[in-house]
């Protein structure tokens, strides 16, 4: 989403977008001309004009499980986004009974958060285990 | 002589010059604006509508019928803007 018409989308998608994809913009190009949707998400810069790089994970009851900003130089990690939404998927799958550790990706441990657990944490996860 | 604009990672924009407009909104108004920009995790995602360019075609998308999926909701400064 943008404060770009659909117009300029689809000339962004037809002219540059789709020499990277070849199928072209695999989801819906959001216009959000005025900023009004931005505003309500915190990511409409009034002075700018423009919205900043704001990605938000919504889970499938609409609420916001995480979020991520950043001024426009500097692009998102696109793994790192998909990283979250699968450890997201993995703790609503087991119900809030596992949880995902820091550095975490699928096929690592996961915690069973629980009495036994508390100040034990150290003999099931290494500080290594946070990098890849 | 006009200036030459760098092209960066934001649209180039101007304003009004010279002595500013005088403020029209109370305080009041001003406080509620700011509480409503809290975006909280854990809290429902504000609905909305949107036109949209899909696949060829012009939509108009609506967050709430993405319920029962997960979502990426992403902004970004604007089109053809490099990154």
């Amino acid at each position: 989403m943008s404060i770009d018409s659909v117009f300029v989308h689809k000339m962004w998608n037809d002219h540059e977008l789709s020499k990277m994809v070849k199928t072209g913009v695999p989801f819906p190009m959001l216009s959000d001309t005025g900023g009004k949707v931005g505003k309500v998400y915190g990511v409409y810069d009034e002075l700018a004009g423009v919205e900043t790089r704001g990605r938000f994970i919504i889970d499938p009851d609409g609420v916001v499980q995480g979020y991520e900003v950043l001024t426009p130089p500097v692009g998102r990690n696109v793994s790192e986004s998909l990283r979250q939404v699968q450890a997201f998927q993995l703790v609503r799958k087991s119900k809030g009974t596992e949880a995902t550790p820091s550095g975490w990706k699928p096929g690592k441990i996961t915690l069973k958060p629980g009495p036994d657990l508390v100040g034990n944490v150290w003999k099931v996860w290494k500080t290594n285990m946070a990098f890849d | 002589m006009a200036e030459e604009i760098k092209a960066g990672c934001a649209r180039p924009t101007g304003g009004p010059v010279g002595e500013p407009a005088p403020e029209s909104k109370s305080t009041e108004e001003k406080n509620l604006k700011q509480e409503n920009n809290m975006i909280m995790v854990g809290q429902k995602a504000p609905d909305f509508t949107a036109p949209a360019y899909f696949k060829g075609k012009f939509i108009n998308v609506q967050l709430s019928e993405y319920l029962g999926k997960w979502v990426l909701l992403c902004f970004y400064p604007g089109d053809f803007t490099f990154v």
